[in-house]
């Protein structure tokens, strides 16, 4: 199969890249574009380790093909921090310490800014289910789910 | 915890690892490239149990893309019949699992592996190995394992003078416990089973490994430990240790299942065959097929008490699935099981038995929740029936400073009755439940461990600090690292920079296992700061003309010990940094210890749960995990750790198990139909750190890791029972069992 050309944009900048049809959108970012801060733990969309958004909405790039991608704007976590500084999310994960192994990381910081692009003032059960989809072997999800809240409350005061 | 005595130990710092985890560029094993890298494909077993009577690869060999072709016969062999031990795993064995070499054992136990120009390539030359099976009976399931007329695994296995599945025991006594019996005014006996869970670490296990033309390797690897990478690569490959570089990737989860290798040699061989780098990715599918799990277990567990709560006489028998080789995790099901308590005459057997599954690898405590289910499950039966409440029945009985436990120690100082009465006094052991809630209790212990740690300590040209250490960071250990070595020195924990070494730039160092990490490396790093502190002291007293005697250390620098030492400014470390080459040079000090002084650990659970009748579903509504970790070095990693042993506790209690067909494949290996705890499961894990410094550490640390989840098992399951009134007495609580049993209430007692 001839590998396709693709144009899209990734965290703000215009990017094109070559892949396979069959090619998902993880393995494009990981092997293609050496953006690997986006992981791969199970490939069938069951653990949101590889969480990107496209046109804003949050999404498995395992299960997204990299040809459809092609006029997208995608997010991923690379693009998440200004420079050197941090989201309020990611400063947040860190001051509350809402990783261990950090392999989750990636995946649930995408998911709760989009979160929290959705819906500014998530109740915690909202902020569990909206996290249903991204599996975290480590922290029992307590700190995670605390670190999203306080990061929300202090979204609201800055607004 | 606020400590006024400490500046930063103590102190919930912002780890140093911290802006690579959050911002996607911290490297774990499969983020990692080399020019001209090739993939690794594994051809797995599709047969539980198999004889391999040939396998050809050539046309895997021929075909366009692949560069190289491994088999078992490219790994060293060691013979059945000669044991050699690499800590506590036998090479014996780990060269039959890494690569199957007379028989395969279990379905997805590899057979042979390919390296081609892409994965895709590789995985279809693996289609192109012919292997020739036949094809033997397997057997899953422990009962099926031991009965007579069971297939026999290995020839070379004979247990009380015949062949058998049962591959070792291990027994302890304390007392006699016939007469302890004999004592008891009540006895309950029952029989338990727990199913084999997998670690479920997200990151799947991963490796880069380069073989130069001049025959040295490095290998990049996500693991529980670069030296025991290194160590067991170099006995598969026939490999000098010396020619061999691990490099400890960023690690995305273990919990035991990592303290093994499985790609690494494989790897190593293709690279060194093809000569290119090899990287070699385990799908999810693979992982929950061929790595891990913990075992299965089943277990009767005897208990007999005073009407007065006092126990008499305990005995337990357990019986351990191994997989397809031995070594389950015995030893921690019979030390740990009775360990909490205080037991005149006490007696535990437990069995390794092998059986067609992938082999075990370690998982969190290994063995200790299986010891300790029956136990805590038997206690809570017999609180009940004394009409005592299930805490003051184990204060009764709880094992304290002096105690000697079954398994042999006499415990020194210790928190296990402060978890009890921490517990005891919670207001969620005090707060009312709802309908259809119950509340269960349980607690657990854990060995703890020392070990062999090194690490480097240097001050940099400009006064600050950079501690290399050889363990990896699995769950934010560098933090502690960070603020012990920043309260010796007594500067900001923000100069202090921790690094994990690879095998060839740091001393030996053992694994990330067994809670021992933060307890060896502090021990470690305390030493080579100290010894800093002396250089520094006596470069200021070279510098004032003083007796270096006559030098303190405080908050970060140097100063005259009193109005007789003279009358001199302080030195700061800074300072001193740029003046080293005035006495003796760079500053910088190793220390490489075999680390001792570990102490037990213990802690206590309490779980609320909702059963929903219709349903069958138990929804945890309410934790609380008590321990007594020695001292909390950082606070939130370490209640970190005890969050996250209740949830996998939690799993294991209420979902997870594989789901075997009849032909012994696992029917159920992802993550959609193998069910972990999500968040929309759990509700705030709340902790309870109590500190009873550990005497023998210069912290008081002790290890955290492990003990949380111990008791976990137990408590939801005696809270199922507080809600049901139904006793669980095999694992998962799941929803089927629970609307079957509510439908005929009296079955499952
Ligand atoms: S890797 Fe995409 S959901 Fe798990
Ligand atoms: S921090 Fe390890 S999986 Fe979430």
């Amino acid at each position: 199969m001839a590998k396709q050309h693709i144009t899209t944009t990734i965290n703000g900048e215009p990017t094109e890249f070559l892949c396979e049809p069959n090619e998902t959108m993880l393995d494009v970012l990981r092997n293609e574009l050496n953006m690997t801060g986006s992981k791969e733990g199970c490939g069938s969309g069951d653990c949101g380790a590889c969480s990107i958004t496209l046109d804003g909405r949050l999404v498995c790039s395992c299960l997204m093909l990299g040809v459809e991608a092609a006029g997208a704007e995608i997010e991923t976590i690379e693009g998440m921090a200004d420079g050197e500084t941090l989201h309020p999310l990611q400063q947040k994960f860190l001051e509350m310490a809402a990783l261990q192994c950090g392999i989750c990381t990636p995946g649930m910081l995408i998911a709760a800014k989009s979160l929290l692009e959705e819906n500014p003032d998530p109740t915690e059960t909202e902020v569990r289910y909206w996290l249903a989809g991204n599996l975290c072997r480590c922290t029992g999800y307590d700190k995670i789910i605390r670190a999203v809240m306080d990061t929300a409350a202090e979204m609201r005061g800055a607004a | 915890m606020t400590d006024t005595t400490n500046k930063w130990i103590g102190q919930r710092t912002i780890r140093p690892d911290g802006a690579e985890k959050v911002t996607g560029s911290a490297a774990f094993a499969a983020d990692t490239t080399m020019p001209g890298m090739i993939w690794g494909s594994v051809l797995r077993s599709p047969h539980a149990h198999a004889r391999i009577k040939s396998i050809d690869t050539s046309k895997a060999e021929a075909h366009p893309g692949v560069k190289a072709v491994v088999t078992a016969a490219d790994i060293v062999d060691f013979p059945v019949d000669t044991p050699v031990a690499l800590g506590i795993q036998d090479m014996r064995w780990m060269c039959r699992n890494v690569m199957a070499r007379e028989k395969a054992l279990f379905h997805g136990h590899p057979i042979a592996a390919v390296a081609a120009m892409s994965e895709a390539i590789a995985a279809e030359a693996c289609k192109l190995i012919e292997v020739d099976y036949e094809v033997l009976p397997h057997v899953i399931e422990i009962d099926d394992a031991i009965a007579d007329g069971a297939p026999i695994l290995h020839d070379f296995i004979e247990f009380e003078g015949k062949p058998s599945n049962i591959a070792g025991t291990i027994e302890h006594t304390k007392g006699d416990i016939e007469a302890g019996f004999a004592e008891a005014d009540l006895i309950i006996e029952r029989d338990f089973t727990t199913r084999p869970v997998h670690q479920g670490y997200i990151e799947p296990h991963a490796c880069l490994v380069s073989v130069a033309a001049d025959g040295k390797a490095t290998i990049w690897s996500s693991s529980q430990g670069q030296f025991m990478v290194r160590a067991m690569t170099g006995l598969l490959t026939g490999i000098p240790q010396s020619n061999i570089r691990a490099i400890p990737a960023e690690i995305g989860g273990g919990f035991g299942g990592k303290t093994i290798v499985y790609l690494e040699p494989l790897a190593t061989i293709l690279s060194k065959k093809s000569g290119r780098p090899v990287k070699m990715v385990m799908s999810r599918e693979d992982v929950m097929r061929a790595s891990g799990p913990t075992s299965g277990s089943k277990s009767t567990v005897k208990i007999g008490v005073k009407k007065d709560g006092t126990i008499t006489a305990a005995d337990g028998t357990f019986w351990l699935q191994a997989g397809g080789l031995p070594g389950a995790p015995v030893r921690g099901a019979v030390g740990c099981a009775l360990a909490p308590y205080d037991i005149p005459n006490g007696h535990t057997l437990g069995y390794d038995v092998v059986s067609n599954r992938s082999k075990v690898a370690a998982y969190r405590a290994p063995g200790a929740p299986l010891g300790a289910f029956g136990v805590e499950c038997v206690l809570d039966e017999i609180a009940e029936q004394l009409g005592m409440d299930p805490l003051d029945l184990r204060l009764k009985n709880a094992a304290k400073e002096g105690t000697k436990a079954v398994h042999g120690p006499t415990y020194p100082l210790m928190g296990y009755v402060e978890s009890l009465e921490a517990a005891k006094a919670h207001e969620h052991y005090n707060t009312p439940l709802g309908p259809n809630q119950g509340r269960g209790v349980a607690s657990g212990f854990w060995f703890n461990a020392g070990g062999e740690s090194s690490a480097q300590v240097n001050i940099t040209e400009d006064g600050n600090v950079v501690v290399t250490t050889g363990h990896p960071d699995i769950g934010g250990s560098r933090a502690g690292i960070a603020n012990i070595c920043a309260e010796i020195l007594g500067i900001d924990y923000q100069r202090v920079s921790v690094l994990i070494g690879d095998t060839a730039t740091i001393g030996f160092s053992n694994l990330t296992g067994g809670s021992r990490v933060l307890f060896a490396s502090s021990i470690v790093v305390t030493e080579s700061t100290n010894k800093i502190i002396h250089t520094l002291c006596e470069l200021a007293a070279k510098i004032w003309d003083i007796d270096p005697e006559a030098v303190n250390w405080e908050d970060g620098e140097a100063r005259p010990a009193g109005a007789n030492a003279g009358q001199f400014p302080p030195l700061t470390l800074k300072e001193l940094a740029a003046r080293a080459n005035e006495s003796g040079g760079p500053i910088g000090e190793s220390t490489q210890i075999n680390t001792t002084g570990a102490e037990g650990g213990f802690g206590t659970h309490i779980c609320d749960v909702e059963i929903d009748p219709e349903l069958g579903t138990a929804k945890i509504v309410r934790y609380t995990v008590l321990q007594d970790v020695g001292r909390a070095v950082h606070p939130s990693y370490v209640e970190g750790q005890m969050q996250g042993g209740a949830a996998q506790a939690i799993g294991w209690a209420l979902n997870e198990e594989y789901i075997y067909t009849k032909d012994g494949r696992v029917d159920n290996p992802g993550f959609l139909d193998y069910r972990m705890p999500i968040a929309s499961d759990l509700p705030m894990l709340d902790t309870h750190i109590i500190e009873v410094p550990n005497p023998k550490h210069p912290q008081g640390i002790r290890g955290v890791g492990e003990v949380p989840l111990v008791p976990g098992l137990s408590a939801v399951r005696n809270a199922v029972y507080d809600a049901v009134g139904i006793r669980f007495n095999d694992l998962p609580i799941s929803p089927p069992k629970v609307v079957e049993a509510l439908d005929m209430p009296k079955a499952a007692e």
